[in-house]
């Protein structure tokens, strides 16, 4: 387990300093995410009730969600009244490790582009179900989301960058580096430079991907990262992105660079 | 001196916002601001009155200038404070008035690294959300008064 952590982290910074190479984000190496220590889970930072609460599924909440997401998948939908499952098969194997790749180029697009996990299952339903897509926050795209994901818990998060997916970071990285909003932070203030340090009441994570789709008490539902990307900028009171747009896909790839070799938790459970 | 330059930038600044130069060197020679039509009785950039300490304790723990999030002010007997930024106690000691201000107004100018927003900024900014586009974080009153308040810290 540890030589895998190291390898990955040792991995990502190479990464890193490729970007900073290629150069027009003088800052992103300056403050190498990896520079200090192995990433920190956010279910480190929460308290011991939300951790228990995440800990056992018949508690979880998020559990209901993957549920959901499971009869989805048995579901026929589209033209071609097919289901999930008549591809996939058992997600229990089919989707294992899966979600742990994600984001990642779509081959498949004429012109390769970045998805997450959301633009894979709308592909899916284009390409193979001939169903209309799911809206982004939907409850269905988050309860197959959240499915999906969830063959993947306890699987150490991975990430290949590609020619492709190399300008993608690099504009990820960026957006994490740059000050936004009326109050001028960057996502780097937060949580890079103070993560474990309280704001008000909470303690502030490293910001890191791997519980998500997530339930969060302060939603009483689950939700994706964008909507907690929408979050943090209203935080900040900066104008958000749209949900799905390139920009949150960019920074996405970038958490996921971060969050090499933490174990997906989905669903984690957050305050 | 530099840091004076841009204080007395800043207020011309904000008298150009207005739209009238005189009226802040008005409010700030101790006047009442002439009314305007359709106007809040006390525009967030006037100044009407001296700092006051008790309104600016009222800033500081509430949620226009939310100060609590970052510092701890064992004074106010808060339940939570936050310690991203230095506590407070004892700041009226430290700084002087003048330094006070500087701090709130653009921390930025004396450390460009710190997370401290700047209070009284509205440009250079990126992305700013709409409902909050144009508008400093704390009015000029405001700040005036929070620097009273934090003067009293000692």
């Amino acid at each position: 387990m540890n030589a895998n952590f190291s390898t990955f982290a040792r991995a990502a910074l190479y990464v890193v300093a490729g970007l900073g190479c290629l150069g027009n984000s003088p800052s992103a190496t300056s403050a190498s995410p990896m520079s200090n220590a192995l990433p920190k889970s956010g279910s480190t930072y929460a308290s011991a009730e939300i951790r228990a609460l995440q800990a056992d599924d018949a508690s979880n909440p998020g559990m209901l969600w993957v549920a959901d997401g499971q009869a989805l998948w048995n579901e026929v939908a589209g033209s071609q009244a097919k289901s999930c499952a008549q591809c996939h098969v058992v997600a229990a194997t089919s989707m294992k490790g899966v979600a742990t790749r994600y984001p990642q180029i779509d081959k498949h697009a004429t012109v390769p582009t970045l998805i997450n996990l959301e633009g894979r299952v709308n592909f899916c339903r284009i390409r193979h179900q001939a169903a209309p897509t799911l809206a982004y926050e939907s409850p269905a795209l988050l309860a197959l989301t959240a499915y999906v994901t969830h063959q993947s818990r306890g699987l150490v998060r991975r990430l290949t960058i590609d020619d492709e997916s190399r300008a993608y970071l690099q504009r990820g990285a960026a957006l994490y580096q740059q000050r936004m909003g009326q109050m001028n932070l960057a996502c780097t203030h937060c949580h890079d430079q103070n993560a474990g340090k309280t704001l008000l009441a909470e303690k502030i994570s490293e910001g890191h991907p791997n519980g998500y789709p997530i339930y969060r008490l302060e939603w009483q539902g689950v939700g994706s990262l964008h909507r907690r990307f929408r979050s943090c900028f209203a935080g900040v009171r900066a104008e958000p992105f749209a949900p799905g747009s390139d920009e949150y896909l960019a920074l996405e790839l970038y958490l996921a660079l971060r969050a090499v070799g933490l174990a997906v938790e989905t669903p984690a459970v957050r305050r | 001196m530099k840091n004076s330059n841009h204080l007395r930038i800043s207020l011309s600044e904000n008298a150009e916002r207005m739209g009238a130069v005189g009226v802040t060197l008005l409010a700030l020679a101790g006047c009442a601001a002439p009314a305007r039509p359709n106007a809040p009785a006390s525009p967030p950039d006037a100044i009407t009155t001296p700092g006051d300490p008790s309104r600016g304790r009222d800033v500081v723990m509430g949620r226009d200038g939310n100060c609590l999030l970052c510092h701890a002010i064992p004074e106010t007997g808060a339940r939570f404070m936050g310690d991203l930024g230095p506590p407070l106690a004892g700041a009226g000691a430290r700084l002087s008035a003048a330094q006070l201000r500087m701090r709130l107004i653009d921390p930025q100018r004396s450390n460009p690294d710190t997370i401290m927003p700047a209070y009284a900024r509205i440009d250079g900014l990126t992305r700013v959300g709409k409902a909050w586009r144009g508008k400093p974080i704390l009015g000029a009153q405001q700040i005036e008064d929070v620097v009273a308040y934090l003067g009293t810290l000692r």
